[in-house]
């Protein structure tokens, strides 16, 4: 009785939050509705008994994947309310397609009947005769043993989404001061440091005014910056417009 | 024993992971050639591996290896190798690819050797995605080219929505058979006699995902934007090696476990089989840039291709097995030629910009019309027996309203494939390309001798393509 109030609770709160996540008009808001699905599924698979799922989800999901989120949605510049602008002209189609597409499936399993002929997997069962027989194991047992191929072939999945990140988004742009360490290692005293004689009484401006670092510092920076001069004119202009909007 | 079994797989696993840490110590101007050369030697290397493995099971019967296996893995690696010769063409002027282009060449071509040796549905998706992802980034690969990024772009979100309802139909077979695994998957189908519901909702949608990888009407909408966008090698490998590897489970799935309900499939494949070879030629005329025509040409060809299946007997297979042979061999010809077609280092695609071609550049121009008329399916081109053996089986098969469509879709892209040739041979010439690169001729005038004297090796060919069709069809 009990364990049937939790599960409408959660069920509720679950599908709730579901709506919310959509219909929400802060994007931040809906991430904190995802993040509160998340939770609420969590608990639905402990009442099933998943406990190492449950777990897996709140760590995963909700410790990694919704902080993501949330920090995609709070950094990008995204306009919400222009990619909303569509929205009324295409939802009764989306949800006549939708409809259409629901009816279908409850015509399907209205329909449904599993196999009665029921094969024994070649591999075997989840866990081993008389061995662990807790979901964690049999997990385990899963993963890294029968379905061994498939995990690392995930593996180099990963890999390549991995490949794919950095090609596509990094770039090098010759930025202003780079550190090089060999550089700074080979930089002697009088390459920086000039020791002067000045008369007393006079200003800066009569002594021949501020004097630039010396050259190590030019061999790094970009043209324009530490009165470097620019390319060309254009590209001057460029860096000093850059410059004023910054 | 289950080294031996995946040894091509684990070497090119292997070899790409240690070509991809050479490629980021060498310096960034001067990596792409030697990881390029690196990856076809690992290539070549998996080629010659792949026929000494063994058949059998293994890895928990996940991973099968078997005649039908080893003849698709020997077409995706060349396939890759071409594409990625021919990236080591396309380095010049302004186009620069990076290093990971050969790299993610090399890993698609393993996801798509693990899809051929699929015992399983997981590996079936992982090596899917291996694959898959792996092409969406070659696609956007020169990101600041506008079109690259479209291409790029479109592709994934659609491969993706395939990848969902390839994923949603895999769930509903396990939800029906409680098992994922092909051996005891047909041991269910044959037991209950016919194909319940369920369990043939969930073969329309793995079609549906497959039908969208091989670009087959209705799932075609991708193909021409991602074609033209992509750069040209990767253009290349997109049309050859993900294809073969998508028709290997087509054919393994519907051979195997629902080979017993081949009159459920029948009517289905026939039908993308006539829609995709009709809109193919149809759709080709209009077009003024040869990798949209190239495009519309592939989506055609996969259609005659899967006129084989259709026919559901071991003689389809075997002439479906024998067609994709002569497409990879005429295909990579083609893109070869493409991919030489610059002016000023600039890329030009136009028909237009292949005016008189026979008088600039008469061996590119040779080249060209001998895979035009080995598309066409004239004799004795390499592309004549692939057709044949199709329209063969379907002969046998009594599939006379697919033969009749297919007939005429030919005749219509006779029309179109000829038109190149009389562009290149009958109009006046315009500007002058510059020299091809010798990896570019290369590909192109080994192809073109492999298409004309095809005939040479369609007996080794053949009884490889019959092996690997008994394989599946017992």
């Amino acid at each position: 009785m009990l364990t049937q109030i939790v599960f409408y609770v959660f069920s509720a709160v679950l599908v709730t939050s579901g709506m919310m996540v959509i219909s929400a008009r802060n994007p931040v808001h809906s991430v904190l509705f995802l993040i509160l699905a998340f939770f609420n599924a969590a608990g639905l698979f402990l009442i099933a008994g998943a406990e190492f799922l449950s777990m897996l989800l709140v760590i995963v999901y909700v410790g990694a994947v919704a902080v993501l989120f949330l920090f995609v949605v709070m950094m990008l510049d995204i306009d919400f309310t222009k990619m909303r602008e569509g929205l009324q002209r295409y939802a009764p189609f989306g949800a006549a397609v939708g409809g259409v597409l629901f009816a279908e499936l409850v015509m399907t399993f209205l329909h449904w009947e599993t196999s009665a002929v029921v094969v024994a997997p070649v591999t075997g069962g989840l866990g081993e005769p008389g061995g662990p027989h807790t979901n964690t194991a049999a997990l385990g047992n899963v993963i890294y043993t029968h379905y061994f191929l498939p995990f690392q072939g995930c593996g180099l999945v990963l890999l390549v989404a991995m490949i794919g990140a950095i090609t596509l988004t990094l770039r090098d742009r010759p930025t202003g001061r780079r550190q090089d360490i060999s550089l700074q290692h080979a930089r002697r005293r009088q390459d920086t440091l000039d020791m002067l004689d000045l008369p007393l009484g006079n200003s800066v401006e009569e002594n021949g005014g501020f004097r630039r670092p010396a050259d190590s510092y030019y061999v790094t920076a970009i043209p324009g910056s530490y009165g470097i001069p620019a390319e060309t004119p254009e590209a001057a202009k460029a860096s000093a417009a850059k410059g004023d909007h910054a | 024993m289950n080294w031996m079994l995946a040894l091509p797989e684990l070497v090119l696993a292997l070899s790409g992971l240690v070509i991809l840490v050479a490629g980021v110590c060498m310096k960034k101007e001067d990596s792409f050639v030697p990881a390029a050369m690196l990856s076809i030697a690992a290539m070549g290397v998996t080629l010659f591996l792949v026929p000494l493995t063994p058949d059998g099971n293994g890895y928990g019967h996940v991973f099968v290896n078997d005649g039908f296996a080893r003849f698709l893995k020997i077409l995706i690696l060349a396939g890759g190798i071409l594409a990625t010769i021919i990236s080591i063409g396309y380095q010049r002027g302004s186009s620069r690819l990076p290093f990971e282009t050969p790299v993610l060449m090399l890993f698609s071509s393993l996801g798509a050797m693990l899809m051929a040796s699929a015992g399983n549905l997981i590996t079936l998706f992982v090596g899917l995605e291996l694959s898959s992802l792996s092409i969406y980034i070659l696609c956007a690969i020169e990101r600041d080219r506008l079109k690259s990024a479209e291409a790029g772009l479109k592709y994934f979100i659609l491969g993706s929505l395939a990848s969902g309802l390839l994923l949603y139909g895999i769930s509903l077979v396990y939800g029906f058979a409680g098992t994922m695994e092909l051996v005891p998957l047909s041991m269910i189908i044959a037991g209950q006699g016919g194909l319940p519901l369920g369990l043939q909702i969930g073969m329309v949608f793995i079609i549906a995902g497959l039908a969208f990888k091989l670009s087959s009407v209705p799932f075609h909408m991708w193909t021409p934007d991602a074609y033209q966008g992509s750069p040209t090698p990767v253009t290349a490998y997109m049309a050859g090696a993900p294809k073969f590897a998508a028709f290997a489970l087509l054919l393994r799935l519907m051979a195997g476990p629902f080979g017993m309900a081949a009159p459920r499939w029948q009517i289905l494949i026939e039908t993308i089989a006539g829609l995709s070879m009709l809109f193919g030629s149809l759709a080709a005329i209009p077009q003024t840039d040869i990798k949209r025509l190239m495009a519309y040409s592939s989506i055609g060809h996969m259609g005659y291709a899967m006129m084989g299946l259709a026919a559901a007997s071991a003689t389809g297979l075997r002439a479906t097995l024998v067609y994709l042979a002569a497409y990879l061999v005429m295909n990579a010809g083609v893109f070869a030629v493409i991919g030489a077609m610059r002016r000023g280092g600039r890329e030009v695609t136009s028909i237009r910009d292949l005016s008189g071609l026979s008088r600039t550049h008469p061996g590119m121009a040779l080249a060209m019309a001998v895979f035009m008329f080995s598309m066409v399916g004239v004799p004795p081109m390499a592309g004549f027996f692939g057709k044949f053996m199709v329209f063969a089986s379907a002969w046998h098969a009594g599939l006379y309203g697919l033969l009749a469509v297919g007939g005429v879709s030919a005749l219509i892209g006779a029309y179109y494939y000829l038109r190149v040739v009389k562009v290149m041979y009958f109009d006046a010439p315009v500007q002058e390309f510059d020299s091809p690169a010798p990896s570019l001729s290369f590909v192109s005038a080994g192809m073109g001798v492999v298409t004309v004297f095809f005939l040479i090796g369609l007996g080794v060919i053949t009884s490889a393509a019959e092996i690997a069709a008994h394989a599946i069809a017992g």
